[in-house]
């Protein structure tokens, strides 16, 4: 389904991504731990292009780019295959949770706008906020704007949806919202890369666990593996620091 | 001191309000011209394209930095000398030229301020979604960018219509010019420039009126 060779990123002589090989399964649900600062984020704004990666291979389904001759059109096919929710949700500000959702199907599909809207009113339904269908991101709650913004990443129909810190800037009683909805995905078998600090959406969600730290993948497998027997130093060290700034955490 | 002719004040308002058109005309046309040369000077500037990034610095440089009365005479006297081409331009034309290219100059930076203020993490939103950056900018940066200029763009508006009086030292009979003759035939310049003065003041008036029933109407998408 996706399909990372050697993937690098550097910004000048400072070195983020220090080749990442990764494959992902279709209706697999990947979930990358690390601390602060070792290109987790910019792992998956690479693979969307947000960031110009250095070099490497990306796989999206059939489409295969070499990041070094990546053309405009590519990166486009690739964009549109791939979709992203943004720690900051990033809503459309001039734009209703309705049009949001339906931006994707009337201006990159070009679809009439009753239908757009139709089907964006499913979407709505399917994320529960059907009610706020004509509500503006300035007049909601944090955990319904990042809803909203899942909403929008589903409407892409993309082969993989990527989550950079989806919770990271709500408040705590709008976590579980958001947590649940991605977890109704997870069940649905949406591809999902998920960048989180919320071992207990790992634990209990992930498939595979995937730790990274200096730019490279330091250690991955099953949840229960990565958790209770973690086998390179650098990982016990960083999950011993999550556990005790959180305990519950896991 | 003498008392007001306010008989005369009163016949001459017809007389003026027939030459409010080519006021508003020149104004107008002012405005549509400059807005779309101000928009791509703006974009050049945003996108830093190289020859015309340099360009538009210069341009923006010397019609910001010159009187536009000097402009004016500039482009009505001074151009026709060295293109001969150009001495069938008349006092109307080097008027709407004048004020395209020094109010564009002033238009540019303020919709290249309110482009760059737009949340750089919708832009990053648009592009995953698969929009194009033309795409992106028609639906996503220019309509925001547009509530935040608004105000300073009416700005620009309103003392362009007032800069219109300018076009009478080339020789334009607009509002200006025609209180001016007028005043000249009956001496009464103080009833006729105050009649004159009045009549630009409601202009700009209905325009601040335009202008806050805009406002709200592009605030509503941010309205708590």
């Amino acid at each position: 389904m996706i399909t990372l060779k050697s993937l690098r990123k550097q910004y000048g002589s400072t070195v983020v991504l220090d080749g990442i090989d990764l494959a992902i399964e279709q209706g697999e649900i990947v979930v990358v731990i690390g601390p602060s600062g070792t290109g987790k984020s910019t792992l998956l704004r690479c693979i969307n292009f947000l960031e110009q990666p250095t070099s490497g291979h990306i796989t999206v389904g059939d489409l295969s780019v070499d990041v070094t001759r990546a053309t405009k059109k590519e990166i486009l096919a690739l964009r549109r295959r791939t979709a992203f929710v943004f720690q900051n949700y990033a809503l459309f500000a001039n734009k209703t949770a309705l049009e949001n959702i339906a931006e994707r199907w009337q201006v990159v599909d070009g679809w009439p706008k009753e239908k757009a809207h139709q089907k964006a009113m499913d979407i709505l339904e399917r994320i529960g906020l059907k009610d706020q269908a004509n509500a503006y991101p300035a007049s909601m709650s944090g955990g319904q704007q990042q809803r909203v913004g899942i909403g929008r990443a589903m409407a892409t129909g993309a082969d993989v949806i990527l989550f950079d810190e989806p919770t990271s800037s709500l408040d705590p009683e709008w976590v579980d919202e958001v947590l649940g909805l991605m977890k109704q995905l997870a069940a649905e078998r949406q591809t999902m890369l998920v960048v989180t600090h919320e071992m207990t959406f790992a634990r209990d969600v992930a498939d595979r666990v995937i730790f990274i730290d200096g730019g490279r993948i330091v250690e991955q497998g099953p949840p229960n593996e990565i958790f209770q027997n973690p086998q390179d130093p650098r990982t016990r060290d960083f999950l011993q620091k999550i556990l005790a700034t959180n305990p519950t955490g896991v | 001191m003498a008392t007001l002719n306010v008989d005369y004040m009163l016949g001459l308002v017809p007389v003026l309000l027939k030459y409010l058109p080519l006021t508003l005309e020149m104004a107008a046309a002012g405005m549509a011209l400059a807005l779309i040369l101000a928009c791509m000077f703006a974009v050049i500037r945003v996108l830093k394209i190289p020859v015309l990034n340099q360009f538009t610095i210069i341009f923006i440089s010397f019609f910001r930095g010159t009187p536009l009365l000097v402009q004016l005479f500039l482009f009505y006297y001074g151009l026709p000398q060295l293109f001969s081409a150009l001495t069938a331009i008349n006092g109307i034309t080097a008027t709407i030229m004048g004020l395209t290219l020094h109010f564009s100059a002033y238009m540019a930076e303020s919709i290249r301020a309110a482009i760059v203020g737009v949340d750089r993490s919708q832009t990053e939103a648009a592009l995953s979604i698969g929009m194009t950056n033309s795409q992106l900018m028609r639906r996503i940066v220019l309509p925001q960018a547009t509530r935040v200029a608004l105000p300073t763009l009416m700005n620009y508006f309103i003392d362009m219509i007032k800069a219109t009086s300018l076009a009478f030292t080339l020789g334009v009979t607009e509002l200006m010019g025609a209180t001016q003759k007028e005043a000249a035939g009956s001496f009464l310049y103080f009833e006729a420039f105050v009649v004159a003065a009045v009549m630009y003041w409601i202009v700009v008036e209905l325009l601040s009126w335009l202008q806050r029933h805009l406002e709200s109407r592009l605030n509503r998408a941010y309205n708590r």
